[in-house]
């Protein structure tokens, strides 16, 4: 294989860290082997942890508990309001309280298959045994989860496996966990282990001696610098879907605090894995600001169908039972509407392609309850998806219990992002990466209900156990804001934030959003081509250089400005945005969320190359005007054999 | 403005923003146009679009707290036409500009309340809420230390209740609409949830005790079941989760003085 012009490639990464010996007991070897901090020597180490999501809400009630000085940041008013609470549909855990034949092996074997053999069998093994214990602690912490008339807790399945080992609180589960997760946090904060910090936002990483040190953040009220140092730094800042400017993300998710770490010299791997959910409600105008999800979980009861022939625009309830196409029950017969997301984001846009999709601008499918109502009664379809109804109903202003929804795929979930090794350690010593923002657990395509089930197993067992090791090294030198280091960074973070007020141009940060977004959708979305991704590299390079002439940021940073914000966070999407397609136009073959159009089979499928790509692209910043470098890590199946997925 | 296609349906409205520069500033109520409105629209989108003109004026774009937009986050939330989170009854960002006809003009402010001091436009601080969590809204579980889930059968009623409870999104909604400025409902949600599971007893009493103590330290008004709270509640609070509350803390209040 050839460097393309857009890299070069770097030393391969060999060790990730992770035990050897037999899968089920790599877990227990590293816990046993990771040097412990006695509780007494614990008092005299700090932590920063840098977002309270589920990944570091979980992290810093957890470390906090323990015993270390935990200083915490989120942008929003309160860690309640972090985006892991609009997750809808559920966390996994393979307790097979159904008895239906789930293992800690199955759901492993489930999760490795669904990221369609991207992922680190080690790393996924031991979220599938931790699963476990993260149902436990909710329901110790009062999560009120779904339950049955006898008491014990319900569960529903997810797409991708055959099993129902997916735990709900109706359609709010991100919400009740997170809440969990906030409540814990927040007695320590009470108890005076947590230092919170809202409304601060990280933009600059401090690296001293080659280790992580400390932050600096934006105190997004008064417009303040400030630099906080610690033994140790936790990133568990979120995805980056908002590259796409149109994601299912919250409005400020974000790429910063992880590109100013990666421009520090953490790799970066697999960016370019997205995921494109395929139920979501269309766009209805260019003034829309987000898209919503609708739960995957209605497709356990959904059909999923477009009128057969192309064009027709007669309302859903005029088209006769013969004429209309399940075409997910038609293609993948063994999975039906329950095939993975990349699967189905992939079937709609294909019917919509041909012509056959519904809604203003054909740009759209059905999904249907009316076979559920009959089957089940509306007062049980009702109780299972009420709030999803409702919120479409809002929404769109139609009702769902009477016409069938119109969905259509939108970009919902990173599972690229920083690169760590088993311990969730990044290439910086010192800095570890935790949740969404890390790129451990998901290959290129994660399942229904894995992301609540990784941040949680992040947060409340593997960091705790793991950062350990590293902190026994220490207590370190200490730094204050007098190193040449810190005040670095900060000079950084002050430059930038004057660049932004002083250029004064004629475009806002949104219409470069939109436009980065655009271009994205239209060139790394669903499909890629090595045209499409040439053109969008061009592009984003002719964007950003019009960004830094032609911007308009208006007020000052001495005051709550949110202009401001957004312009920093819309520059590092850019430059993220161009790691993504160089990211994608590198791996040449198709797998999972990654559907390179020279690479399928010959009824359309995704078709990998596991000779040329069984491996993880972590990149390392090339500089301002350089080319970023390529380090592979080589992924190995030894406990699952690799196959080309199937769901027919 | 641009809408879907169909411009037909287009509303011209007239605003009235609340504007207040800082928390020691003074603030006013300011005249904003905004023609060709679509009915599909968010009302924050509303805002969007009229802030991307603002700034290309020159103006200051108007400042106001959101970020999931789906009605779950509870960062949202302003007085629209003096009801919090505006005519229908949700978030604000979930209200759709379908409620509005051509012509209105709508008035918009902040959360009024002593314990949410204005931080910029329609900005407040809520800390206080997260305060009032910190005194005890959540049960003592350290991690690992969990029984197997299945351990502790939770009546799937006091379940299901315990959930309605527990959806509170912590908006403040209820103060903003509330006459003596309560968290009442806001305390009473957190203390239902927690009161109705198992695993929730052990701190039951101090829980309310410190919960109720840190909600008066805060400022916040007395509850004197008006209810004007839960008509705006977006999550559907019932004033039944008060009672609850009132009945824990005659119970938490006897037991500590029968000590
Ligand atoms: C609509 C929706 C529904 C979903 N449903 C499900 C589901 O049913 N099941 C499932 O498993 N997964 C689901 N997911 C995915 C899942 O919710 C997320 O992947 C997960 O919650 C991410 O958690 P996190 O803790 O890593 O990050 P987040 O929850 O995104 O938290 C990020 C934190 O970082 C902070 N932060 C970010 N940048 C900065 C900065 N620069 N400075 C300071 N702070 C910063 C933020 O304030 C926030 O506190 C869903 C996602 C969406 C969008
Ligand atoms: S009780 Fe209702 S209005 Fe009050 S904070 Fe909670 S959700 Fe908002
Ligand atoms: S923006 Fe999250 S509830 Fe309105």
């Amino acid at each position: 294989m050839t460097a393309d012009s857009y890299h070069v490639v770097g030393e391969p990464i060999r060790d990730t860290k992770a035990p050897a010996g037999d899968i089920k007991d790599r877990w227990d070897t590293r816990r046993f082997e990771a040097k412990l901090v006695n509780p007494a020597n614990r008092r005299k180490l700090s932590i920063i942890i840098v977002g309270t999501g589920l990944a570091g809400a979980s992290a810093a009630a957890t470390l906090g508990e323990a015993g270390y000085q935990v200083t915490s940041f989120c942008y929003q008013d309160s860690p309640r309001r972090a985006h892991s609470i609009a997750a809808q549909g559920g966390i996994n855990a393979a307790k097979n309280y159904r008895n239906d034949g789930d293992s800690i092996y199955r759901l492993f074997y489930d999760t490795v298959k669904g990221g369609d053999f991207r992922s680190r069998e080690s790393n996924v093994y031991r979220l599938a045994q931790t699963s476990v214990e993260i149902i436990d602690q909710c329901v110790a912490q009062g999560v009120p989860f779904a339950r049955e008339y006898g008491g014990l807790l319900d569960n529903r399945s997810f797409g991708g496996v055959q099993v129902s080992r997916t735990f709900y609180a109706r359609g709010q589960t991100g919400q009740q966990l997170l809440i969990g997760a906030y409540q814990a946090l927040e007695r320590q904060v009470a108890a005076g282990t947590v230092d919170m910090h809202t409304r601060h936002e990280m933009l600059e990483l401090i690296i001293v001696d080659g280790k992580a040190r400390g932050v600096i953040v934006r105190d997004m009220v008064s417009g303040e610098i400030e630099s906080h140092f610690a033994d140790a730094v936790v990133l568990a800042t979120g995805g980056y879907g908002n590259v796409f400017f149109l994601s299912t993300n919250a409005m400020g998710c974000n790429v910063t605090a992880n590109w100013r770490a990666h421009r520090k010299g953490a790799l970066f791997a697999n960016p370019c894995f997205t995921q494109i959910h395929p139920t979501c409600i269309p766009v209805s105008g260019d003034y829309q600001s987000k898209l919503t999800l609708m739960s995957e979980s209605l497709r356990n009861d959904g059909r999923i169908w477009v009128p057969k022939a192309k064009g027709d625009a007669r309302p859903a309830a005029d088209i006769p039972e013969e004429e209309r196409d399940y075409y997910l029950e038609r293609i993948y017969p063994a999975f039906g509407n329950l095939v993975p997301r990349d699967i189905a984001s992939r079937a709609a846009k294909n019917v919509c392609d041909e012509g056959r999709g519904v809604g203003p601008g054909g740009l759209g499918v059905y999904l249907d309850f009316a076979d559920a109502i009959a089957r089940l009664g509306l007062a049980s379809v009702e109780a299972k998806y009420g709030n999803l109804f409702d919120m479409y109903a809002k929404i769109t202003g139609e009702n769902p219990y009477q016409t069938p929804m119109r969905i259509y795929p939108a970009v919902h979930y990173t599972m690229g992002g920083l690169w760590v090794d088993y311990d969730l350690q990044s290439t910086i010593p010192g800095m570890f990466v935790t949740g969404e923002a890390n790129f451990s657990d998901h290959g290129a395509n994660r399942l229904g209900a894995s992301a609540l089930m990784q941040g949680l197993a992040d947060g409340y067992f593997v960091l705790p156990n793991t950062i350990n090791d590293y902190l026994a090294d220490g207590p370190f030198v200490p730094v204050d804001e007098t190193h040449p280091a810190a005040i670095e960074a900060k000079q950084l973070v002050e430059d930038r934030i004057a660049t932004f007020l002083a250029i004064n141009g004629s475009r806002t940060v949104d219409s470069f959003h939109k436009e980065l977004g655009q271009i994205m959708w239209d060139y790394c979305g669903m499909e890629r081509t090595d045209e499409g991704l040439r053109t969008a590299i061009a592009k984003i390079r002719e964007l950003k250089a019009e960004f830094w002439r032609d911007v308009k940021v208006s007020g000052v940073n001495e005051e709550l400005n949110q202009t401001l914000e957004r312009a920093g966070r819309v520059a590092d999407f850019i430059e993220l945005g161009e790691l993504m397609c160089i990211d994608a136009l590198d791996r040449r073959e198709s797998c999972g969320g990654h559907f390179r159009a020279e690479s399928q089979t010959e009824d359309g499928e995704a078709m990998r190359d596991d000779e040329n790509f069984a491996y993880v692209a972590a990149w390392g910043y090339g500089g301002e005007d350089g080319k970023p470098i390529l380090h592979k890590e080589a992924l190995e199946y030894e406990y699952v054999e690799m196959k080309q997925r199937s769901y027919k | 403005m641009t809408g879907s296609g169909d411009t037909s349906k287009d509303m011209d409205l007239k605003l009235r923003v609340w504007r207040q520069r800082g928390p020691k500033d003074d603030g006013a109520m300011v005249e904003y146009d905004v023609p060709a409105v679509s009915p599909d629209m968010s009302f924050l989108e509303m805002l969007d679009v009229l802030n991307e003109r603002l700034t290309l004026e020159d103006d200051d774009p108007i400042a106001f707290d959101h970020d999931c937009r789906e009605g779950i986050c509870g960062a949202c939330g302003v007085v629209i036409n003096g009801i919090a989170h505006g005519p229908e009854v949700t978030t604000t960002c979930q209200l759709h500009m379908r409620s509005f006809t051509d012509g209105d003009v709508i008035d918009i402010e902040p959360w009024r309340s002593g314990s949410f001091p204005v931080v910029k436009d329609l900005v407040v601080d809520r800390g206080s809420l997260d305060r009032i969590i910190q005194a005890g809204g959540y049960i003592s579980a350290p991690t690992g230390t969990a029984p197997d889930a299945h351990a502790v059968p939770v009546p799937k009623d006091d379940a299901d209740a315990a959930f309605d409870a527990a959806t509170c999104i912590g908006c403040g909604a209820c103060v903003a609409a509330c006459p003596n400025g309560s968290a009442m409902l806001f305390t009473a949600a957190k203390i239902t949830h927690l009161g109705l599971l198992p695993q929730g007893q052990p701190e039951r009493d101090s829980r309310v005790l410190d919960m109720v103590g840190q909600h008066d330290a805060e400022g916040f008004g007395g509850c004197s079941q008006i209810g004007e709270c839960t008509a705006v509640c977006p999550k559907g609070i019932s004033l039944s989760t008060i009672s609850r509350l009132n009945v824990d803390l005659l119970g938490a209040l006897r037991s500590t003085y029968a000590k």
